[in-house]
């Protein structure tokens, strides 16, 4: 052994980092599904994105030019849900999309009512997690938006999004805040497709496109997602996928 | 008295044993070694669960299917391993960083890298590199106190990997996190765009995997026994002196 390096140097530099690293891994740096060993991973990953990144910064955002031609539509491209099918049969005139959990003012908004929010549209790129990637313009209203609107309480810690196609997933309040996750109703300055996601997606876009969820129908404000579902805060946490995607 | 350490100089490690073995690798080396092998395997196998899912490779920013690639794998789309294969290549690529970084701070500190790594002026010397070469080419290996250090296109492969393409591959995956690019936009500028930085992580991940092979053939050329125990026990028989 080196005479600079010591084992008890080594041995005592590994504690201290350790005890570092845990202590920083308070609740709020651990995604829900630690636990298990391939959790492990993601929840040093998620913690150390928490700890070490700087809150608030921006997905790259393109010109018009850099728009994909034929972008992409995978996965469930016409859910098969009645409600949906009769919604769509009538234009989407008389979908609603209700806000509820821990708000002062639970709110259903129309489409109307989302496009008379303050809007943004961002041209930015889309990640799947397959490995493809293409770019779109996307408009919509920021989540921070509605949520402010409806009056989210200062005990809410995520935000949980149920969908048409059966899809759910959550943020945290660190994306759901951030000035580029919205609740989209247009693409490409057109009305959002429906093989896209139509009549409303959300844009993650710090984290890979299936936090990105098509069809949504419901939002709601919990302080755990203990109780939501499987607990486990993702229906894609069942097929092995992490509920953190900012990888 | 800092002699560099050459064929005519005394040997800088250690003295021959009783037993005729030397003290090669020190437990810092032998441990690191271990877990990085450890690490990369499950890289390997990880990264080809989630590559599989789109096998085609493009350069610059977007790339998907219908639009043309720069090449295609020529492998099925299987798109059930992502999910398990991702979670498992970043565990393991946690592993490699931290596992890295401690190989890399112990070494520059403990004199491994320029006392070992680092070819020495007589290794540089072009009578030398020409000889080293023609020596690999007939598979013709360094014996007696020669084998003491690593030979010149061993350092080169060496350092190759540590400081060129681990580095590369760390740098090109960073890049295809959404999280830590946003931050650090000026990965893509290094990369020419998020999908070259996806074709870059394929191309050297290939590169390693051929270092890899080479690696194995050649413990296995030199006397897998002898390599194999110097590795984990540290304690290593110089090949007797050629005839």
């Amino acid at each position: 052994m080196s005479r600079i390096i010591t084992r008890r140097a080594l041995l005592g530099g590994a504690t201290a980092a350790g005890g570092l690293l845990l202590a920083g891994c308070s609740e709020s740096h651990l995604p829900p599904t630690y636990g298990s060993l391939l959790g492990v991973g993601e929840a040093l990953t998620f913690a150390s994105h928490r700890l070490l990144l700087p809150k608030n910064t921006l997905a790259r955002e393109f010109g018009r030019e850099m728009i994909t031609k034929n972008f992409p539509a995978i996965n469930t491209v016409d859910p098969e849900d009645e409600e949906y099918q009769r919604l769509k049969r009538g234009g989407f005139v008389d979908w609603r999309l209700p806000v509820t959990g821990l708000v002062a003012r639970p709110t259903s908004f129309s489409l109307q009512d989302l496009r008379s929010l303050p809007a943004r549209t961002q041209i930015t790129q889309h990640n799947c997690e397959q490995g493809w990637s293409a770019i779109a313009e996307w408009t919509g209203v920021p989540l921070s938006r509605i949520l402010e609107h409806v009056g989210a309480l200062p005990q809410t810690r995520y935000i949980v999004f149920h969908c048409s196609d059966g899809w759910w997933d959550s943020l945290d309040m660190l994306d759901a805040l951030h000035p580029q996750t919205l609740v989209t109703y247009g693409m490409n300055g057109r009305e959002l497709p429906v093989p896209n996601g139509g009549p409303a997606r959300l844009r993650v876009e710090r984290q890979l496109g299936y936090k990105s969820l098509k069809f949504v129908k419901s939002i709601q404000a919990v302080a755990s997602l203990d109780k939501v579902e499987t607990g486990k805060g993702a229906m894609v946490v069942d097929y092995g996928y992490s509920w953190y995607a900012g990888i | 008295m800092k002699d560099r350490p050459g064929p005519h100089s005394p040997p800088p490690v250690s003295r021959t044993g009783q037993d005729g073995l030397i003290y090669r690798h020190t437990v810092l080396v032998r441990v690191t070694h271990w877990l990085n092998a450890i690490s990369f395997f499950t890289l390997l196998v990880s990264g080809i669960a989630i590559l599989i899912a789109h096998p085609r490779m493009y350069w610059g920013e977007t790339g998907y299917f219908g639009e043309p690639s720069l090449f295609d794998l020529p492998v099925p789309v299987i798109l059930e391993h992502t999910g398990w294969g991702r979670s498992l290549h970043f565990l393991a690529a946690w592993l490699l960083v931290l596992n890295g970084l401690l190989y890399l701070i112990t070494s520059f500190v403990n004199g491994h890298v320029r006392k070992d790594l680092l070819p020495t002026r007589t290794q540089l010397r072009l009578g030398h590199i020409v000889q080293d070469i023609r020596d690999h080419l007939r598979l013709k290996h360094p014996s007696g106190e020669a084998a003491r250090q690593y030979n010149f296109l061993q350092k080169v492969a060496y350092l190759l990997v540590i400081f060129l393409l681990f580095p590369v591959m760390l740098l090109s995956g960073l890049t295809m996190s959404p999280a830590v690019a946003s931050a650090h936009p000026w990965l893509f500028d290094l990369f020419d765009g998020r999908q070259s930085a996806r074709t870059v992580h394929f191309i050297s991940a290939s590169l390693l995997f051929l270092f890899f092979l080479i690696h194995l053939a050649q413990v296995v050329l030199v006397g897998f026994r002898n390599e194999m125990r110097s590795m984990i026990t540290g304690r290593y028989r110089l090949p007797p002196e050629a005839p």
